[in-house]
C-alpha cells in the first residue's frame, strides 16, 4: 500500500529525473564521483540517505527489493529501509537475493553471484578514496584529475613498513579501469573480488557528501597492493555453526561470559536457503 | 542453538512505542498543546525554523512537541517535511530597511534615524530564577508606545553616503541554491551566507567567538542589529504586479569591521552580514562575524590559519543535521568491518608473537 | 641529448600590484650546468624562482624545458597534468626548510618512495631498496629507513629531502637556500654531498641563495639580482673576483668583510 501524500518511492520525479541524470553519468565514467544535489531525507545523514535516493531514483512498481545491513535481512536498519519502500512505494520486497531486481545493502556483497538485470546500491558514508590522507575536498578533487595517486601507494607502503602486512581490511580502495581510485564503501576486503566483472549495475551513493559513483556491468576494478605484497580477501578461518560454509564471510559471535566464541554467515539468506537444502 | 539477532522489526515497533509513551510523560500532568509551545517557547520554535528553513511557528511548535524539545531533532523533523514540499516560485528581495522593528540597536552611534529600541531582550535582566514562573501568575502588561510607519534606515547606510564603507557589488544574478544544487567549493559570499543562515548556532558562536580571541580576529563593532517583521512579496508573471503573501520576522545583524586599504586606496570599512529568521539574536551576530571572517581573501587579508577563515572547514561542518546523523550512525551495526579488522590485527599480532619466539 | 640548451627563460616577469617581483629575465640553462642566482632578500630571485619551478604563475615571459622528443616546450602554458608529471620526474624542487618538502607524517623510507609509486613503482621490495640505497649516499644509515622524519636533526632532514627528490634522476633541480637555517658545519658538510651529486650524476641545477660561499662551490654561472632584475652575469669566479657592477661589488665586499 502506498503512502499517498508521498510520490511514488517518496522522491519527486524532478528529483529523480536529477538523480537519474548523476547515475547515467556515474555509469558513462566508471569510478568517477559525480556530484548532485542530496535531499535532505526523513532518515538521518550517515544512515543510507545516498542509498535511499539512488533506490528511490532507481524503482519500478514492478520491482522487487531487498535490503540488508552487515549481510543480513533483518538488521534494524535494513527494516527500517525496507518498509520505508514498501510505504512509500509499495513495491515487493524480498530477502531472496536471486529473486531481488534491486538490493540494498550496508557494508556487504551478497554471496551468491548477481546476474544481468539486477541492480546493487550501495550506501556510502565518505565516498572519496583520498580522504583521510588529504583532508580538503579541493584537493582530493584536484587529484583525482590529475590521476595524482602516489599518496595512496605511500599510505599502503607505510602500512607494510609498519605492519609487515598492508593493514586495510575495509573500504579497500580499488582502480576502476585502469583510471579512478574508488571507495567500494566499507565492504570487507573478502568482497572486493566480487565488485570486479559483476554481472549486475552497481551503484553507490552517498548522500551527506553529495556524490554518486557506479561500476557498470562487467567492470575492471583492481584493488590496490605491491607485486610483492599482493592484496589477499580475507575471512575468519571457519565454517558456519549453522549452514557449515567456509566459503562465505563469517560473523563472530560471543556465546559466553567465558569468552566462547562461535562463527555464523553474516549473509542470511545465503545461510538460511544452504540450511534448508541440507537433510 | 544460538542465532544472532532475529526480530529487527518487532524490536523497532516497541522502541516506538516506548518512546512515544516517554514523550508524553506522566499522563497525570496536562498535556500541552502546540499553540503553548509556539507562544511560550518561542525562542526554541524560532530556532527551529531558522535552522530548519522553513518558516511556519506551528509547524516548528509540533516539532519540538514531537522531538521532546530536542531541537536538533526537531529541527530534523522540519528540513525533511520541507525537502518534499512543492516549490511554486520566489519571492522578491526582502527589504528589510522597511521592516516594522521590534528592537533595533546600533553600537557604533548614540542615535540615528529611527532611534534605538531595546524591544523584549535579556539583554538587562538579572538572572536570577523567577520562582513566580512556578506559580501560574499573571502577566503585567508592557507599556505600549506609538507605533513608528516610516522605514528605519539602515546604519550602514549612513557610512556608505560618506564612503567610509566598503560597496558591495550589487547584482541581479540568481545566486546558486543550496539545496537544489550540491556544495561546490570555493563557494561565492551568496552561497556563504546561505549555508550560515541554516547553520547550528552553537557552532557558529564558537566560531565568532574564537575570532573574538584572536583566531581571525576581524575588529567586529555592531553596526545595527535589528528584529522584526518584513512584508514577503512575489511576482505574479500572470498579473503583472507583486502581492502580499504575507510577513516574516527575521533578524538582522550587520557588523563593521576594520579597515582595508593601501598607498593608493583610501581606507573603508569593511562589513560581515547576518540575516536568520525569526528572533534569533545570538545566531545572527555570530554569523555576521563569521561571514566577515571568511571574507579575508577578497579583502586582501592573510590567512593565519584560523578555523573560521577556512572556507571548507566551516561550510562543510557547520550543518547540524549533517553532522548529527552521521555523527550518530556510527551506533548503528558496523560488525563486518569489525571482524574484518579483528581478523587483521589477529594475524598481525601473530606475526609479530612468532618474530618474538623466533628471537628468542 | 639534443644539442641545445636543457632549459630556457624568456622575459619572465611578475608583479605584485605596484611592486616588481621579478622583471624581463632571461637565461639558457645548459645540460649538466649549475645556475646560481644571488641577491638579498627581496631582491625577488625567490619570486623568480617559484615562477620558473610553476609554483607562481609569471604576468608575462615563457619558461621552456627540453622535452626531449617534442623539444622545448613552454612549461607555463603546458597543461595541469603534464606539468605535474614533469614536477615528478623530470624536475626537483628542494625546499629552504626541509619541512616544506617532507611529508612529516610518513618514514623515511616512504618519503624517498613516493616518487617511485608516484611513477608507477609497484614492488614494496624495490621501492625498500631504492630508498635505502639513497639514504646512504645521503649519509643516513639505512636502519633509519623505517622513522618518521621528525626525528632527524635538521641537517638530516634537509638530507633526506635531497634523497626523495633526486631518486627518480631528475634532469632539472631548483635549489631554494638549501643550506639556510642550518649551522655552520652542517652546511658545509650538505655543500659537500650536493656538489658530489651534481657532479656525479651530471645534474643541472638552479640555486637561489643570499650566501655566496654556496653559490661559489656549486654553480658554473651566476646571476645577480636586485630589485627584481638582472643586473650582472657571467661565470661564478669572474662574477665573483671581479664584479663589475657597483651592487655586485657590495655584495662580494660584505662578504669579505664577515
Amino acid at each position: 500500500m502506498n503512502d499517498q501524500h508521498y510520490n511514488f518511492a517518496y522522491l519527486d520525479e524532478q528529483t529523480k529525473r536529477m538523480i537519474r541524470r548523476a547515475i547515467l553519468k556515474g555509469l558513462a565514467i566508471p569510478g568517477y564521483q559525480v556530484p548532485f544535489a542530496s535531499r535532505e531525507m526523513p532518515m538521518p545523514y550517515g544512515w543510507g540517505t545516498g542509498g535511499v535516493q539512488v533506490t528511490a531514483a532507481c524503482l519500478t512498481p514492478d520491482d522487487r527489493l531487498k535490503v540488508i545491513d552487515q549481510g543480513a535481512d533483518d538488521t534494524t536498519n535494513a527494516v527500517s529501509i525496507r518498509k520505508f519502500f514498501q510505504r512509500t512505494a509499495g513495491v515487493a520486497v524480498t530477502t531472496a537475493t536471486p529473486e531481488a531486481s534491486v538490493i540494498q545493502t550496508r557494508h556487504r556483497i551478497p554471496e551468491v553471484a548477481l546476474t544481468e538485470g539486477q541492480i546493487l546500491v550501495y550506501q556510502v558514508p565518505i565516498p572519496e578514496p583520498l580522504r583521510f590522507l588529504e583532508p580538503r575536498e579541493t584537493e582530493t578533487r584536484r587529484m583525482h584529475a590529475l590521476e595524482d595517486y602516489g599518496l595512496m601507494h605511500v599510505k599502503l607502503y607505510e602500512d607494510i613498513a609498519r605492519h609487515g602486512a598492508i593493514a586495510t581490511s575495509y573500504a579497500y580502495p580499488v582502480k576502476v579501469e585502469g583510471r579512478y581510485v574508488m571507495d567500494p564503501s566499507p565492504i570487507p576486503k573478502f568482497d572486493n573480488p566480487k565488485l570486479a566483472g559483476c554481472a549486475a549495475i552497481q551503484l553507490f551513493g552517498a548522500g551527506r557528501e553529495q556524490r554518486i559513483y557506479a561500476l557498470p556491468p562487467y567492470t575492471k576494478a583492481v584493488s590496490l597492493d605491491f607485486d610483492d605484497f599482493p592484496f589477499e580477501p580475507t575471512k575468519a578461518a571457519g565454517a558456519c555453526a549453522i549452514c557449515g560454509s567456509d566459503t562465505s564471510y563469517l560473523d563472530e559471535v560471543i556465546v559466553d561470559d567465558a569468552g566462547g566464541r562461535m562463527f555464523v554467515c553474516s549473509d542470511t539468506d545465503y545461510c538460511a536457503s544452504r540450511a534448508e537444502g541440507q537433510p | 542453538m544460538y542465532v544472532a539477532v532475529k526480530g529487527g522489526e518487532r524490536a523497532i515497533d516497541n522502541a516506538h512505542a516506548w518512546l512515544a509513551e516517554e514523550r508524553r510523560g506522566d499522563v497525570a500532568v496536562p498535556e500541552m498543546s502546540v499553540a503553548q509551545i509556539r507562544e511560550q517557547l518561542a525562542l526554541a520554535v524560532n530556532r527551529v525554523m531558522a535552522e530548519g528553513s522553513l518558516y511556519d511557528p506551528d509547524l516548528a511548535a509540533l516539532a519540538i512537541k514531537q522531538a521532546r524539545g530536542d531541537l536538533i531533532e526537531a529541527i530534523f523533523l522540519i528540513r525533511a517535511y520541507r525537502t518534499t514540499l512543492p516549490r511554486f516560485g520566489a519571492s522578491r528581495p526582502l527589504d528589510t530597511a522597511s521592516m516594522a522593528c521590534d528592537r533595533r540597536v546600533s553600537a557604533t552611534f548614540k542615535d540615528a534615524p529611527g532611534g534605538q529600541v531595546l524591544g523584549p531582550t535579556f539583554d538587562y535582566t538579572h538572572r536570577l530564577l523567577d520562582f513566580k514562573l512556578m506559580a501560574d501568575g499573571d502577566t503585567p502588561n508592557a507599556p505600549q508606545g506609538a507605533a513608528r510607519h516610516e522605514a528605519t534606515p539602515h546604519i550602514t547606510q549612513f557610512l556608505n553616503a560618506e564612503g567610509l564603507i566598503q560597496q558591495e557589488p550589487a547584482s541581479d544574478a540568481t545566486p546558486r541554491d543550496l539545496t537544489r544544487q550540491p556544495m561546490q567549493l570555493p563557494a561565492d559570499r551568496a552561497l556563504r551566507l546561505q549555508a550560515l543562515a541554516r547553520a547550528d548556532e552553537g557552532f557558529l558562536l564558537s566560531l565568532a567567538y574564537s575570532t573574538q580571541r584572536g583566531f581571525g580576529r576581524t575588529h567586529a563593532f555592531v553596526g545595527e542589529l535589528r528584529i522584526g517583521a518584513v512584508t514577503v512579496e512575489m511576482d505574479i508573471p500572470e498579473l503583472g504586479f507583486a502581492i502580499d503573501l504575507g510577513e516574516v520576522t527575521l533578524t538582522e545583524c550587520e557588523t563593521v569591521n576594520q579597515f582595508t586599504g593601501s598607498k593608493t586606496e583610501p581606507p573603508q570599512f569593511t562589513r560581515g552580514y547576518g540575516l536568520v529568521l525569526g528572533q534569533t539574536e545570538r545566531k545572527a551576530i555570530s554569523m555576521s562575524l563569521v561571514d566577515r571572517a571568511l571574507r579575508w581573501a577578497e579583502l586582501g587579508e592573510d590567512n593565519i590559519g584560523a578555523p573560521a577563515q577556512d572556507e571548507e572547514f566551516v561550510l562543510m561542518h557547520c550543518d547540524n543535521i549533517q553532522a548529527t546523523g552521521f555523527l550518530e550512525h556510527i551506533k548503528l551495526p558496523h560488525y563486518v568491518d569489525f571482524q574484518s579488522e579483528l581478523e587483521l590485527i589477529r594475524k598481525l599480532r601473530a606475526a609479530v608473537t612468532a618474530g618474538q619466539e623466533a628471537a628468542e | 641529448m639534443s644539442a641545445g640548451p636543457l632549459f630556457r627563460v624568456e622575459g619572465l616577469s611578475k608583479r605584485y600590484g605596484a611592486r616588481i617581483g621579478c622583471a624581463d629575465v632571461s637565461f639558457d640553462l645548459w645540460p649538466g650546468e649549475v645556475m646560481g642566482i644571488v641577491g638579498e632578500s627581496g631582491s625577488g630571485k625567490t619570486t623568480l624562482l617559484n615562477c620558473m619551478a610553476g609554483h607562481l604563475a609569471p604576468d608575462a615571459g615563457r619558461v621552456l624545458f627540453d622535452m626531449k622528443d617534442r623539444g622545448m616546450v613552454d612549461t607555463v602554458t603546458m597543461p595541469e597534468p603534464e606539468r605535474r608529471r614533469l614536477v615528478r620526474t623530470d624536475w626537483a624542487f628542494v625546499h629552504q626548510h626541509a619541512r616544506d618538502g617532507l611529508r612529516m607524517g610518513v618514514s623515511a623510507g616512504g618519503n624517498v618512495g613516493e616518487r617511485l609509486m608516484a611513477v608507477g613503482a609497484r614492488h614494496y621490495g624495490d621501492i625498500r631498496a631504492a630508498a635505502v640505497d639513497w639514504l646512504g649516499r645521503v649519509e643516513i644509515a639505512a636502519d633509519r629507513v623505517d622513522d618518521r622524519p621528525r626525528a632527524f636533526s635538521g641537517g638530516m632532514q634537509q638530507r633526506l629531502q635531497i634523497a626523495r627528490n633526486l631518486v627518480t634522476g631528475p634532469r632539472l633541480v631548483f635549489m631554494d637556500e638549501p643550506t639556510g637555517g642550518l649551522d655552520v658545519s652542517v652546511q658545509a658538510r650538505l655543500l659537500d654531498l650536493l656538489r658530489g651529486l651534481v657532479r656525479e650524476m651530471g645534474l643541472s641545477a638552479i640555486v637561489v641563495t643570499h650566501d655566496l660561499a654556496v653559490v661559489r662551490l656549486l654553480a658554473d654561472r651566476l646571476m645577480v639580482m636586485k630589485d627584481g632584475r638582472v643586473v650582472e652575469t657571467g661565470l661564478t669566479d669572474q662574477v665573483l673576483d671581479d664584479p663589475q657592477h657597483g651592487y655586485t661589488q657590495l655584495l662580494v665586499s660584505s662578504v669579505l668583510q664577515v
